[in-house]
């Protein structure tokens, strides 16, 4: 843990760079929901060079598609989905200024070493938790393609959310004695 | 012919998907008493944390609400018909929508506008039962995308079988969502020993197969899935696996068909006998 119980706020995202794989924190800020569907999207806007729908410079990426919103919530259940679908989309979203991923499970070694040349960070999320993570989140706005339903994306403001570093900025991989 | 209200099957629906199971919870709690690694215990916590606030809530356990199966399994003296086989699944859709669980099914190939239609239905007869038990199953696919299936040479050791079970849960990985329930069909054809490994989940898996060499074998694979060290989380610890289950069908001479379905933690279901 690091600093007043590991808690990192939304102006340090700076600050998630220093951070070491296997560190747990508490992130309070904002999140963008995208998954397979939106990264294909958003992937295939880079290549045409294309205006994108939101501007991903020093945001963060959350490998997530919620259950519908129940009555009176602002989110249903919100939990990671597995990342290693989203490793053929880092490169270019790297590219594009993202910061950071969060997730559930392994990366490919070029992502990690993607991850050291772009100085970014991967993070993983309490898989199976999605309940537990509904609370963390203070509001939810839709930000673009919407058809795609639980795969569209969403702007996130959330509290205390927990994570693990499962990658560091240097390509340290929490995983990496679990290679597959 | 029996006939399951819609009250039966929404009641269904929400415990599957708003309720851990009781033998999984039970596992659980034992696995978060004896984890002496700090960062599992807590990965663990959080688990049963997230299951409490799931059923006071009636929010998802898991965000994957599932692909619904739907096991209809009645005794041979019972009649079911294509009526009251697709008004269950109808019933299975509705309740999904209305209890905002996530559209579940899109088309193969073009992807867009996630529905609700599109649940899978297995129905069996079975002569030593008697009356019609449903069962709903929300299959979340961060662990059915590492189902396996092998075509063993008939005069294989179990030993070759064993170390294939141990490297599909190494393969699984983190991203299942580990500590899993391991669902093993042995026998049939291909498509049945993979439906064996479905169907071993959703019996309780608190409980040791009756067959001696069963139970010997779940134990054994247990204890060493367990040494590999994932753990919850990935985060290493002694608890990568909750149970192992294994279940077994007459085969051809020719063949000896290893299907292996793996569950995350959240494993959901819950049945409904009439």
């Amino acid at each position: 843990m690091r600093r007043a119980k590991g808690k990192i706020g939304a102006k340090d995202i700076g600050a998630l760079l220093t951070l070491r794989a296997g560190e747990e924190i508490l992130f309070s800020g904002y999140l963008y929901t995208a998954r397979d569907q939106a990264h294909k999207r958003i992937v295939e806007l880079i290549k045409k060079n294309k205006k994108l729908p939101f501007d991903l410079s020093n945001q963060i990426i959350y490998y997530c598609g919620p259950t519908e919103t129940p009555e009176g919530k602002i989110i249903g259940s919100c939990g990671p989905t597995t990342s290693s679908r989203m490793d053929r989309f880092v490169e270019p979203l790297l590219k594009a200024g993202v910061a950071a991923m969060i997730g559930k499970g392994r990366r490919s070694k070029s992502v990690r070493d993607l991850i050291k040349k772009h100085k970014s960070v991967y993070f993983a999320a309490p898989a199976g938790c999605g309940a537990l993570l509904a609370k963390k989140v203070l509001s939810r706005e839709i930000v673009c393609f919407k058809e795609l339903g639980p795969e569209a994306v969403y702007r996130l403001k959330v509290r205390d959310f927990p994570l693990v570093v499962a990658i560091d900025s240097r390509g340290n991989d929490l995983y990496k004695h679990l290679e597959k | 012919m029996k006939q399951f209200s819609k009250h039966d099957i929404e009641s269904l629906v929400k415990e599957a998907n708003f309720s851990l199971r009781k033998d999984v919870k039970k596992l659980l709690a034992k696995a978060y008493a004896v984890e002496t690694n700090r960062k599992a215990k807590k990965a663990l916590g959080l688990i049963l944390e997230n299951s409490d606030i799931a059923k006071k809530e009636n929010l998802a356990i898991c965000q994957d609400t599932g692909l619904p199966v739907i096991f209809i399994e009645a005794g041979s003296n019972e009649a079911l018909s294509g009526k009251v086989i697709k008004n269950i699944e109808q019933e299975v859709s509705s309740a999904y929508r209305r209890n905002y669980l996530r559209p579940f099914a899109v088309s193969p190939l073009l992807r867009k506008h996630p529905s609700y239609k599109g649940v899978i239905t297995h129905v069996e007869f079975n002569p030593g039962k008697k009356g019609v038990t449903i069962t709903i199953f929300p299959k979340g696919f961060g662990s059915e995308n590492k189902s396996r299936l092998k075509m063993f040479n008939p005069t294989a050791d179990f030993s070759e079988i064993e170390d294939f079970v141990i490297e599909s849960v190494k393969k699984a990985g983190p991203e299942a969502c580990p500590p899993f329930v391991v669902g093993i069909g042995i026998g049939g054809t291909s498509d049945y020993a993979l439906l064996l490994a479905k169907k071993a989940l959703i019996g309780r898996v608190d409980l040791p197969s009756k067959d001696g060499f069963l139970k010997n074998t779940e134990e054994r694979l247990l204890k060493k899935i367990n040494a590999l060290g994932i753990g919850p989380m990935g985060l290493g610890g002694r608890t990568t696996v909750l149970a192992v289950k294994i279940k077994t069908a007459a085969t051809h001479i020719a063949g000896l068909p290893v299907g292996i379905n793996i569950s995350c933690h959240a494993l959901r279901s819950a049945s409904k006998t009439l």
